[in-house]
């Protein structure tokens, strides 16, 4: 991917997206969002639910390929690339932006192969056990599962295998890391190490969240989005981002009501 | 079941004016049910069982080395079933050489590549009805390619255009098998794959075919199970009644054991329903035979997929 200098936008900036919508074949999801997504920044995505939070997110890596129909309008630019240009091979771009879903889901192999995929078939070049090794203690696993790498990744708990899902996506060193809900699974203990995870990976990766703990939005992210539904003609829900700020301004002084009102539990 | 008390718990007052529990109507709709289906199994069974027994009956007396051995005679006690034996188990090799790798292809391509458009939507039509034309059918189709166009290739009338025919029969259904297994793999796993980076092909191959395989195996067993039991569309390309050798993969001149069955049932003499007898039990055995193949094998890649 070469960066384009008549598109591109100021420096430090991961991805640019204007006027963009959503669609799911002819439905809406998701209307005019616009938002600047800061480089070694976390940005929280927040919003009730079906608002369209996974929607923006999954087309960040352009997971939403995989669902027929699904398409955007509007731009959205990787530095200062647009996504969906003809020269963008999509696998490439999933590579350099990695992605932890809501629900573990590793792959039915041992723990040890569940991180050596991705970087095989990436043409890794290093020491396989060595990657292995450092992946799963960046992801706080190691100590737990150094003694079973050859056990299925499923035979542990639901939370281990989260973090075996985050250490397999940074394994094959992405820059930017899209996380939905990663904790919606977890327990509290559980959750405070991906959250001093996540404080850690920000040195070297880009990272955006999509959580619906305001806490957890408060207390890892540097910029927030709100993102609102509102009811359509057709009796459908179509998304749209309400307030884009740091969240520092989000949670204390927003410039919406909306926002104000779901920050503070005052929502529906 | 040991008899219960529905009112074993004292009841908190308000749900009772909402819910009508109605345990033992409920437990009594259980029962009905369970003994219904109890003898659906039975009946079934039963009737299996009586042809089983009566088969066991006529033709153990008559299964011996000399009945394995030997070639068709005019006589019923020199009579044996080397040459369809032989006959079948090369129909085997070669329907599943040719079934299982294009269907098993077809159906990764349609579930996984072709995405939901109208040429995939008009495939998988016609791919339902290809699994409903009668085998006679395909027997003439395979004597019109196989055998006649074909010529060169398998020699004719020969094991080889059998095989061809019979892989044609079944190939629906493996492809049908194929996609059934592959749909019940979850999606997440794709996503999880091709979120790392990796291409179709390398997230099917590595994690979603071989979740799905212990199904498609399955399937593929079942398939050839039929084939393998199939008469009309064998006697469409020619096999015959008596081969007095050793039938090779493109020599002319094969048998296959429900033709040899067929063919001794529909003599006069009694003694050739006992040679027909025996020679349906060494179907059985081949049968038998197959499918333990096949839960050894799905087995050990159960266990290999964790
Ligand atoms: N695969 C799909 N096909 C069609 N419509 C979809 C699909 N996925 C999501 N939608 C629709 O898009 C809208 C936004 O969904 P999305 O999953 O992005 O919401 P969300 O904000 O992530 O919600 P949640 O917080 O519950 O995860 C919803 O109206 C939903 O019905
Ligand atoms: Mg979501």
């Amino acid at each position: 991917m070469q960066t384009n200098p008549s598109t591109a936008v100021g420096a430090g900036t991961t991805f640019h997206v204007a006027q963009a919508n959503y669609y799911y074949g002819s439905f809406l999801a998701v209307s005019n969002v616009n938002l600047d997504i800061p480089e070694r920044k976390i940005t929280a995505f927040i919003g009730p639910s079906g608002c369209g939070k996974s929607t923006v997110l999954r087309c960040f890596n352009r997971l939403n390929d995989l669902i027929p129909g699904a398409h955007v309008e509007g731009t959205i630019q990787y530095r200062g690339v647009d996504l969906y240009d003809k020269s963008v091979d999509a696998t490439e771009l999933r590579r350099r932006i990695g992605m932890v879903f809501q629900k573990p889901n590793p792959f039915p192999k041992s723990i040890y192969e569940n991180i050596a995929f991705g970087a095989r078939i990436n043409g890794y070049k290093g020491d396989m056990d060595e990657l292995v090794e450092r992946s799963l203690r960046k992801a706080a696993l190691w100590e737990e599962v150094k003694d079973k790498l050859k056990e299925s990744g499923l035979s542990i708990s639901g939370g281990q295998q989260q973090r075996l899902c985050i250490a397999r996506a940074i394994a094959i060193e992405p820059e930017v890391l899209l996380m939905d809900e990663p904790c919606s699974a977890l327990d509290p203990i559980s959750t405070l190490r991906v959250e001093d995870l996540m404080h850690e990976l920000k040195e070297q990766f880009t990272i955006v969240i999509v959580t619906h703990n305001m806490q957890q939005a408060s207390r890892v992210s540097d910029m927030t989005a709100f993102y609102n539904a509102q009811a359509t003609e057709k009796g459908g829900k179509q998304g749209y981002l309400v307030e884009y700020a740091p969240t520092q301004t989000i949670f204390n002084n927003p410039a919406q009501q909306a926002t104000q009102d779901y920050v503070s539990g005052r929502f529906g | 079941m040991t008899a219960t008390d529905p009112n074993a718990f004292s009841q908190s007052s308000s749900a009772e004016q909402h819910f009508s529990s109605d345990l033992s109507g409920r437990y009594r709709l259980d029962n009905i049910f369970r003994i219904a289906s109890w003898v659906a199994t039975v009946t079934a069974l039963v009737v299996l069982a009586f042809l089983l027994i009566d088969v066991l009956i006529d033709g153990i007396p008559r299964l011996d080395w000399q009945f394995i051995t030997s070639f068709p005679s005019r006589s019923a006690e020199r009579a044996g079933i080397l040459a369809p034996l032989v006959g079948t188990i090369w129909l085997l090799f070669v329907t599943a050489l040719f079934a299982f790798p294009i269907g098993v292809g077809a159906g990764i391509f349609l579930e996984e590549f072709a995405g939901d458009n109208l040429f995939a939507r008009i495939l998988e039509v016609n791919i339902g009805n290809l699994a409903a034309v009668p085998s006679i059918i395909y027997g003439l189709l395979g004597l019109a390619v196989f055998v006649r166009v074909f010529l060169p290739i398998t020699g004719g009338r020969t094991v080889f255009s059998a095989g061809l025919t019979l892989a044609l029969l079944i190939l629906p259904v493996i492809i049908v098998a194929t996609r059934e297994a592959l749909r019940a793999v979850p999606s997440s796993l794709r996503q999880a794959g091709m979120a790392l980076g990796a291409t179709r092909w390398q997230t099917v191959r590595e994690h979603v075919l071989p979740q799905a395989f212990p199904g498609i195996l399955t399937g593929t067993i079942l398939a050839l199970s039929r084939a393998i039991g199939e008469t009309a569309p064998l006697i469409v390309i020619g096999a015959q009644t008596f081969v007095p050798f050793v039938p090779s993969f493109r020599g002319t001149g094969f048998s296959a054991l429900p033709i040899q069955i067929f063919n001794w049932v529909g003599r006069p003499q009694a003694e050739f329903h006992v040679n027909a007898a025996a020679g349906i039990i060494v179907l059985m055995i081949v049968l038998v035979a197959m499918n333990a193949t096949a839960i050894y094998l799905r087995n050990r890649f159960q266990a290999e997929k964790m």
